[in-house]
């Protein structure tokens, strides 16, 4: 019994203080991330959540230039993003996709210049890998109680925005006839996301944080019904897919090539896939006709897809 | 069927029931154009109420007025006596079809609890009474058996009972129907109507049903707003749709005809001005519609 335990935690895993650290802000982001992810996921704001990261990717590269925790840089350019991307003009969709990306290309032109100063002047050669990629591993533990606080901060304004945030997302015509203010709950719902976006660029890296983010809440949406049913699964896979990363990560110390130790983010974003992959399952063996109770839209899109093939063949 | 309505209206013309929306001159510009001119009706407790008028007359513009999310450049709309509050539980509002994506994780039941309280901050904990609430609104549709399916699988005259349900949950005392039957079988048309008849006399709601084809409604209308040009004429079908009113609203000739039961408005062999093609046009299309 000890034995497989010691197989699966590999000998230091429960004493390391990098790892305790892991944990708990890796759980944390995860949860975070996870119910965040379900309204971006309903929402299609999955683009909106990927540029918020990749502008925080300044902040993060800005601030290890000046010796802050980038978590502060990727934090306060985040939040000063959504204010920007609103004030260009994001509720025309047209006007949202063009803003959103000229700015974020100029952001990360930013960040290049930062990544390169943060190498080449501060000597830090890790700098571009951790901001790019992160590393859960190298979480102070004095970090840990302000990632704490900040999660809670963004889970708190979206379970604060529930309801109406649900409705809007919905449908923004139903929220508005009962008066909901659809512009405000939705920039309020942006700053939640620009803190979950932040808090995950710090931990698993700017360019991986959307998986985070989004992968998790795909997953749950393929096999719940229930808007509460996905924001509990896609909690359990997000933190699932965290902690398993961290052990993997552990474990992989002995591993080769070198002896080194993989990345954190390649395990949690890679069970990530897995999990959303695995998640579609179900849908597959439904499209191809297993009929299944409460099934009938799959149903009729198999029927639909199989009268094209027919037509095309 | 015929006989029903026919019979109802005469009860209406003897004592009307009390009115719970009233409309009083309102006018409504946009960007300098007058979309709505000098509106006034009323509708009253327990009678549907047909919205009638061709694509562009006006009609989401005058729901926006009701609703509070457009003001009127004049006039005043009150619910049961009062101006509009800033929320307003007297109203239940089904707006035209929303596009609800299959794979949106959210239950008809789901839906319809939005319904109770989803302008409310916060979160619902569930509660025996909330449940029940929800059960009692889908039932009152006949939609108990789908209520565990996602809405976006649902059919059209499915998803349009579940707004219904979502639309009374709250016990309004006013529900308005944005083209309810746009894009439904002809089956699942005459299904959603009995049920709006069925709603306005049994919860005694006042009903409102926007619609650009008269017709399907004609069984069960109590009244009729008949809006053209940005212009209202207001009472029984029998009253409104006849040539003189019709052709007043319009601004030229119009030719009311009575085949099989059907009532079909077309313009009048006096053409000439470029309104009155335009007119004639947007009525055939919507004919063609229906």
């Amino acid at each position: 019994m000890s034995g497989i335990v010691s197989l699966v935690f590999a000998p230091g895993f429960f004493s390391s203080a990098p790892v305790r650290s892991a944990v708990v802000a890796g759980g944390v982001v995860a949860v975070v991330s996870a119910v965040v992810g379900v309204f971006t996921v309903m929402r299609g704001q999955s683009f909106a959540g990927h540029a918020l990261s990749d502008m925080g990717t300044t902040g993060g590269s800005g601030a290890f230039l000046v010796g802050v925790s980038p978590l502060w840089g990727f934090v306060t350019v985040s939040v000063a993003a959504v204010a920007a991307m609103e004030l260009i003009g994001i509720r025309r969709p047209r006007g949202r996709d063009v803003s959103t990306g000229i700015v974020f290309g100029a952001a990360l032109g930013l960040a290049a210049l930062f990544l390169y100063w943060d190498t080449t002047v501060r000597n830090a050669s890790g700098a571009a890998m951790t901001i790019l990629f992160g590393s859960l591993f190298t979480v102070s533990a004095s970090t840990v109680p302000v990632v704490v606080v900040l999660a809670s901060l963004s889970l708190a304004l979206v379970l604060a925005l529930f309801r109406p945030l649900l409705l809007s997302s919905v449908s923004p015509e139903l929220a508005a006839a009962r008066r909901v203010p659809v512009r405000l709950v939705g920039i309020a719902y942006l700053l939640a996301m620009a803190v979950a976006v932040s808090l995950s660029a710090y931990t698993i890296g700017a360019i991986l944080s959307t998986a985070l983010l989004v992968g998790p809440a795909a997953a749950a949406m393929r096999l719940t019904k229930s808007p509460w049913a996905t924001l509990l699964l896609a909690t359990l896979l997000g933190v699932a897919a965290t902690l398993v990363g961290i052990v993997l990560a552990y474990d992989s110390y002995d591993w080769p090539p070198a002896g080194h130790g993989w990345p954190v983010s390649f395990f949690v974003v890679t069970l990530v896939f897995t999990f959303y992959l695995l998640a579609g399952v179900p849908q597959l063996r439904r499209a191809r006709g297993d009929r299944l109770p409460a099934g009938r839209g799959a149903v009729e899109e198999s029927t639909i897809r199989g009268a094209g093939k027919r037509v095309e063949s | 069927m015929r006989g029903y309505r026919e019979a109802t209206v005469e009860g209406s013309a003897a004592a009307l029931p009390a009115a719970v929306l009233a409309v009083d001159r309102v006018s409504v510009r946009i960007r300098g154009r007058a979309v709505l001119d000098d509106v006034s009706f009323t509708i009253h407790e327990g009678e549907l109420t047909g919205l009638i008028g061709s694509n562009g007359a006006g009609k989401t513009t005058l729901y926006r007025v009701i609703l509070g999310l457009t003001r009127p450049y004049a006039g005043s709309v009150s619910v049961e006596g009062s101006g509009l509050s800033r929320t307003n539980p007297l109203v239940g509002y089904v707006p035209q079809k929303i596009g609800l994506d299959a794979d949106l994780p959210l239950r008809a039941r789901d839906l319809v609890g939005l319904g109770l309280d989803g302008h409310r901050f916060g979160f619902a904990l569930p509660s025996k009474a909330r449940r029940e609430l929800v059960e009692r609104a889908l039932e009152g549709v006949d939609a108990g058996r789908f209520a565990d399916a996602r809405v976006g699988t649902l059919s059209g005259g499915e998803q349009q009972r579940v707004m219904i349900a979502y639309a009374l949950v709250s016990r309004p005392r006013l529900l308005l129907l944005d083209e309810p039957l746009a894009n439904l079988d002809l089956r699942s048309e005459q299904e959603v109507v009995e049920l709006l008849s069925r709603v306005a006399r049994e919860q005694r709601v006042a009903v409102l049903i926007s619609a650009h084809e008269m017709n399907p409604l004609l069984p069960v209308m109590d009244r009729v707003v008949y809006l053209a040009g940005g212009r209202a004429a207001s009472g029984t079908t029998a009253e409104v749709v006849r040539p003189e009113v019709l052709s007043h609203l319009y601004g030229h000739h119009v030719d009311v005809l009575h085949v099989h039961g059907r009532i079909i408005v077309v313009a009048g062999p006096s053409l000439g001005s470029a309104e009155a093609m335009r007119a004639e046009k947007a009525d055939a299309a919507a004919d063609e519609d229906g």
